[in-house]
């Protein structure tokens, strides 16, 4: 597992509340039971602890886990 | 014209006093004030308040219910599904388009907008959470507890300030008494023990400022009261026609006999010293009710522990009602819990009938000689109540009185 991916596991069970037993790459997050309102805030949290920057469009294109790690590593973010 | 009756047939309470129904009115029973020193407001002139023991969000309603709800809701929330457990009813199997919700706030989601503003100014608009405005906005709480039960009839919030409770209790019951709703979820809550909150009160003078001593700072009727102590609350009362609550076999915990409203017209946060509004609210009530002014046996008062309101709620009840009823103030105990005041306080009232007790007014030790009426201090009084009268005057001078009968 990418030290990305631990970040992000990290905001999702620190933050978010979300069980870490539910946290997987193939996870939605519908699956966590977040919403498109939780995606923005998942998006500053992001930019908070990674340092980069995810737009709302970007945001809500996000379906799983793994295309949001993915985003990221793509951005050039450092865990 | 005669109205379908109205039953109180579920009680949820979350109050300084206690946390519950049961909790709560132990606590106010034992009179002992819940005000204390609070590290939240800590470098504020007035750094006390009256915060509900054991109030863990995370642990009574879930983590996602303590990350994106506010406080005020998240009260609310918890004690509607006490109260809707206490009436006996399940939201899997009502018809939720009959249920309405109708809470009252005076303030709204005061941490969200304190918090968020803080992050604003810090670290720029672009970490403003895009919850700000749900979390904040005062209809959410019954929005909230539609979401939550499935209650998808009429759903409003009442802002009528310190009287906001009273009103959504009162306006309940005419959705009850028009046959919009067989079943109402009516109360009040608030959240707002934020700096900026509290300051905002204290720079008004409505606070008590005997930090040095919080356990008596509020002191309903006392010749040495000089101020309100904040608090926190949410109360909700389920409200039925009281035909169809006993067709149901449903335990009628008081009658909600009568609602009178009125406005002051006189000043922004001042009484009218001579109480013409809250007066006119009382007797409607009592008009409503189809009661006279002398059947009153017992009122639950507004009692806030301001210089100001006491002596001139007194002076009304007293020549409104004569002086033979029991006056208490729960307030004494519990702080000023502004828009959950009027729903906690009924809920006390619905109490006071169904037990034949009445709770005394923490900390009074000296009776303002100005204040001529008959107020319960010391211990409960054990006394067959009838008739219960609860009022709630909001700054701007909006007054909301409620009558409840034994059921």
């Amino acid at each position: 597992m990418s030290a990305v991916y631990e970040k992000v596991k990290g905001v999702l069970v620190d933050k978010f509340g979300v069980e870490e037993s539910e946290v997987s790459l193939e996870a939605s997050f519908d699956d966590l039971d977040l919403d498109s309102l939780d995606l923005v805030e998942f998006a500053l949290a992001a930019e908070e602890e990674l340092g980069v920057r995810i737009s709302d469009e970007e945001a809500e294109q996000l379906e799983t886990l793994a295309d949001t790690v993915k985003l990221l590593e793509e951005k050039g973010a450092q865990a | 014209m005669s109205h379908p009756e109205v039953a109180v047939t579920g009680l949820g309470l979350a109050t300084p006093a206690g946390l519950g129904t049961d909790a709560s009115w132990q606590g106010v029973l034992e009179g002992a004030s819940a005000a204390s020193t609070d590290p939240a407001l800590a470098g504020l002139e007035v750094d006390m308040s009256c915060r509900i023991p054991g109030f863990d969000a995370t642990a009574l309603l879930g983590r996602k219910a303590a990350r994106r709800l506010d406080r005020f809701v998240q009260l609310a929330t918890w004690t509607a599904r006490e109260a809707v457990a206490d009436a006996g009813l399940d939201p899997e199997a009502w018809d939720g388009p009959r249920v309405g919700v109708v809470i009252g706030c005076g303030m709204g989601g005061a941490h969200t907008w304190e918090e968020q503003h803080r992050r604003m100014l810090e670290h720029g608009p672009e970490r403003v959470s895009p919850l700000l405005i749900p979390m904040l906005v005062p209809n959410m709480v019954a929005g909230q507890i539609a979401i939550d039960l499935g209650a998808t009839g009429p759903n409003l919030v009442t802002a009528t300030a310190c009287a906001s409770g009273a009103t959504a209790i009162g306006t309940a019951r005419d959705l009850l008494r028009s046959g919009a709703c067989d079943i109402v979820l009516a109360g009040g809550t608030e959240a707002g023990l934020t700096p900026l909150s509290i300051t905002g009160f204290a720079q008004m003078g409505a606070l008590s400022t005997r930090t040095d001593d919080p356990a008596r700072a509020s002191r309903p009727f006392d010749v040495e009261r000089d101020g309100f102590v904040a608090a926190e609350a949410a109360g909700v009362l389920v409200l039925e026609r009281d035909d169809d609550a006993r067709a149901r076999g449903a335990r009628r915990r008081a009658r909600l006999a009568g609602y009178g409203a009125s406005a002051d017209g006189y000043h922004v946060t001042a009484p009218d010293p001579e109480g013409g509004g809250a007066e006119r609210a009382m007797r409607a009530a009592l008009a409503d009710a189809g009661l006279a002014p002398g059947d009153v046996d017992h009122v639950n008062a507004h009692g806030t522990s301001t210089p100001l309101n006491d002596v001139s709620e007194a002076r009304t009840l007293r020549r409104v009602c004569g002086e033979a009823m029991s006056v208490t103030s729960t307030k004494g105990v519990t702080g000023h819990s502004l828009g959950a005041a009027g729903a906690i306080e009924a809920g006390f009232a619905a109490l006071a009938l169904e037990h034949g007790v009445v709770p005394p007014t923490a900390n009074l030790t000296e009776q303002d000689p100005e204040i001529d009426v008959d107020v319960v201090a010391g211990s409960p009084r054990e006394q067959a109540v009838e008739v219960a009268m609860s009022n709630s005057f909001g700054f701007g001078g909006q007054n909301a009185v409620l009558v409840l009968t034994r059921a």
